[in-house]
């Protein structure tokens, strides 16, 4: 409670007379009735303060309402709540309806993009949509095509739009968008097309384009000051973002920027990770191939970078580094300072000073991860802040055409871009997480535009030696970098998670449950299957005096196409194949909003 | 430019010969040519020795399809919520009906379905290795090579790697 408090002074003290344009979006994201932007609130602790629902009552949930989206296929992301009107998002062709909450979600304006279908097979694992963003009376949406449109809150009108990318070059979207202050922020998805990954800000009144930040390239591209601009501490130098290339790679160097965004207003920083370097191929891009795979701070007004750290010097294993920057103040080794607490693809939970960059925990938090033996967290050290890299499960120490096998965790990451949830008062992250493994075999591969730029072959796995299953969702302690308590479960985690004063978590599965669980214990309070498989993002809001929860289902994304036909081990002979689950023989496509709330 | 030519001649074959190919054993080897196994009416097919060896282009075929086409279509043509599962397709499809789908892309929009398969036709990636890939799925499909990666293999050989090199421009 007393870090809330802080938290909300600081946002006034920096807020005021400076009249921003996103004053408005602020007071929203906290007053815990509305839902208002995705991540929860600039934070991205997907925490609410509501508290009807809770530990004692939450076993009488019932569903309140539901709403057909009209569209198949992977539903990530989640409804926001404004004003007593919801706004649901769809994957591909991307449609946003407002639904009236007092009218008992009457349909007041909908909206559909025309975008030309030739974009949906160049979406990397499906044509999802992370969803929409408020602020300032509109609507923003950032299409599969790249296109980015400002609507009327009111009337679905199009304010204005902006095209940031080119999709017959692969250039695609499937993130949300960050309004801050005046500006819309937004990424880029295409990692495995070679897309050179950027972040571009957009003034929210007009659209026109202010700034963009490359990930890779010459430093008036990557916005960096050679002198100012820190990695751990020290001057990241000139030519930092082409310096760890070789020849032109860096072109279409990948680290795209498909994840989530934060933001620490009185520090005027946002935050974001950058994905994996193309190709798959480690082997055609010597070097650490910066900054790829690498947590970024930027300047709001400017883009400007003030720190960076590359998590996984050049990748072998596809772990990109998008996954949300959750931020924190708690007390470290006696001091209160500002985090910022990462679960990375690559398996391993960072905690790290968001004012300065400086790496404070890293470690494990799933047992399985075998790919290092852990980050050198010596200052003093040449290696500081690099993971050490075992041998045996080095793609590129192996070579081309060698397949590598066991490596955990696999491309898929112990976590991908699901979103975590964090308590203040239980101090806990509570993580969706992946418990698969891998082979991977790299080998050469020639770009061409718009077509994809892979270069290996991967076959996915249950954990070994684990319960067998492909999940679990977990509590995480941020401070001390341990797993306070573990669910296991039959599919990867797939859904964002979220944590409420009535002290639960929910969180939904791949077959379709939505789940409430003890936020100490982790105990499981309720379970109800919704029609379709859960991969997106649960929320919760009040009206008219009452609390809410609504969770996506839509069975798809990088889940519905590796688990749908279940995993074999390749390794454990022919004894085992067709041993594990399918998830086909629990869910099928859908598109449906479900509504939770007690009986009256 | 080997590769243009190559495109050529396939659409050529396409037309002429599409009609014929359905009665025929689409599946079972008649003969082999420098490593490259064929049914009697010369379309690519696989050869699985009784010990389990696999053609070369097999073992190629399901390294391409796990970096090309895994990404939709599922892990071993097994299909996905995404897309459809090819080890069905490369059976049930003429071998040219199959190729010209893999060229020129397919698309079925409507209200109810957003299913688009790209052009592959200038990717070497993939039209190097489009045999691989076709014999690979006809023997999922054909259930006689099992889900994972296969086991034992014949050499690849100098005929093989030539062509391989020639198409790639290496």
């Amino acid at each position: 409670m007393k870090t809330l408090k802080m938290m909300t002074s600081g946002f006034a003290i920096c807020c005021a007379g400076m009249a921003m344009a996103n004053d408005d979006l602020i007071s929203r994201m906290d007053d815990p009735t509305q839902w208002a932007i995705q991540t929860g609130d600039y934070k991205n602790q997907r925490y609410s303060e509501l508290d009807q629902i809770n530990a004692e009552n939450v076993g009488d949930l019932q569903v309140a309402w539901t709403f057909s989206t009209g569209v198949l296929r992977g539903h990530e992301g989640s409804p926001l709540v404004v004003d007593n009107m919801m706004y649901v998002h769809t994957p591909f062709p991307n449609i946003v309806y407002a639904l009236d909450l007092e009218q008992e979600g009457k349909i007041v304006w909908r909206y559909e993009p025309k975008q030309d279908p030739d974009v949906i097979p160049v979406m990397c694992c499906d044509t999802v949509n992370r969803g929409v963003a408020y602020a300032n009376g509109k609507i923003f949406l950032h299409q599969a095509d790249t296109k980015v449109v400002a609507l009327d809150a009111k009337t679905g009108e199009v304010k204005w739009e902006a095209q940031n990318g080119d999709a017959s070059k692969g250039e695609t979207n499937t993130a949300t968008v960050l309004p801050v202050k005046d500006k819309v922020i937004v990424g880029i998805s295409g990692g495995e097309f070679g897309v050179r990954g950027s972040v571009t800000a957009y003034d929210m009144e007009t659209g026109e384009q202010e700034w963009r930040a490359y990930s890779m390239g010459p430093d008036e591209d990557i916005l960096v000051d050679p002198e100012k601009t820190t990695h751990l501490g020290k001057p990241v130098g000139e030519n930092s973002g082409t310096n760890t290339w070789e020849g032109d790679q860096w072109m279409i160097g990948g680290g795209t920027t498909w994840g989530w965004y934060s933001v620490d207003m009185e520090e005027n920083l946002f935050y974001y990770g950058t994905g994996n370097p193309s190709t798959w191929n480690p082997a055609q891009r010597p070097g650490d191939n910066r900054w790829s795979m690498t947590v970024m701070a930027r300047d709001i007004d400017t883009g400007m970078a003030k720190w960076f750290y590359q998590m996984t010097p050049h990748d072998e294993w596809d772990y990109d580094g998008v996954n949300e920057m959750i931020l924190t103040e708690q007390e470290i080794d006696g001091e209160e300072r500002k985090l910022l607490t990462h679960f990375d693809r690559n398996g391993l939970g960072y905690t790290m000073d968001r004012v300065t960059g400086e790496l404070l925990v890293a470690e494990k938090f799933d047992p399985a991860v075998n790919w290092t033996t852990g980050v050198d967290m010596d200052p003093n050290s040449d290696t500081y802040g690099r993971p050490a890299v075992v041998a045996e499960y080095s793609t590129e120490q192996n070579g081309e055409d060698v397949n590598s096998t066991g490596i955990c965790p696999a491309a898929l990451g112990s976590k991908d871009q699901q979103p975590a949830a964090y308590s203040p008062k239980t101090e806990l992250m509570y993580v969706p997480t992946n418990h698969v493994c891998m082979d991977y075999e790299p080998f050469r591969v020639s770009y061409t535009a718009g077509q994809p730029y892979v270069g290996a072959t991967l076959a996915m796995y249950p954990a070994p030696d684990s319960h067998g299953g492909m999940g679990n969702f977990i509590a995480w302690d941020n401070i001390n970098g341990e797993i306070k308590w573990s669910i296991a479960e039959q599919f990867s985690v797939w859904s964002g998670a979220l944590a409420t004063a009535g002290d639960i978590v929910f969180y939904g599965t791949l077959e379709g449950y939505l789940k409430a669980v003890d936020s100490e214990t982790g105990e499981e309070l309720y379970s109800f299957k919704t029609p379709s498989g859960i991969i997106g993002n649960v929320m919760t809001y009040e009206q008219g005096g009452k609390q809410y929860l609504g969770i996506l289902s839509g069975i798809g994304g990088w889940a519905g196409i590796g688990l749908a036909a279940g995993l074999t081990n390749p390794n454990d002979g022919l004894g085992a194949v067709g041993g594990y689950a399918a998830l086909s023989d629990y869910t099928a496509l859908g598109g449906q909003l479900t509504v939770f709330a007690l009986p009256d | 430019m080997k590769l243009t030519g190559r495109l050529l001649a396939l659409a050529l074959i396409a037309g002429a010969t599409a009609a014929t190919a359905q009665e025929a054993d689409n599946l079972t080897a008649a003969y082999s040519e420098d490593g490259r196994y064929f049914t009697e009416d010369d379309i690519p097919t696989y050869n699985v020795e009784e010990d389990g060896t696999v053609d070369w282009l097999t073992y190629s075929g399901f390294r391409r399809y796990h970096s090309e086409c895994h990404v939709c279509h599922g892990p071993e043509g097994e299909g996905s919520s995404y897309a459809p599962a090819l080890k069905k397709s490369a059976i049930d499809m003429d071998y040219y009906d199959f190729v010209d789908v893999v060229v020129n892309g397919r698309k079925r929009v409507s209200a109810s379905d957003n299913s688009v398969m790209p052009a592959f036709g200038d990717n070497p990636n993939v039209m190097c290795y489009l045999d691989d890939i076709y014999i690979y799925l006809k023997a999922r499909g054909a259930d006689v090579v099992p889900r994972g990666r296969p086991g034992k293999k014949e050499a690849k050989s100098d005929v093989i790697r030539e062509d391989e090199n020639a198409c790639l421009g290496i």
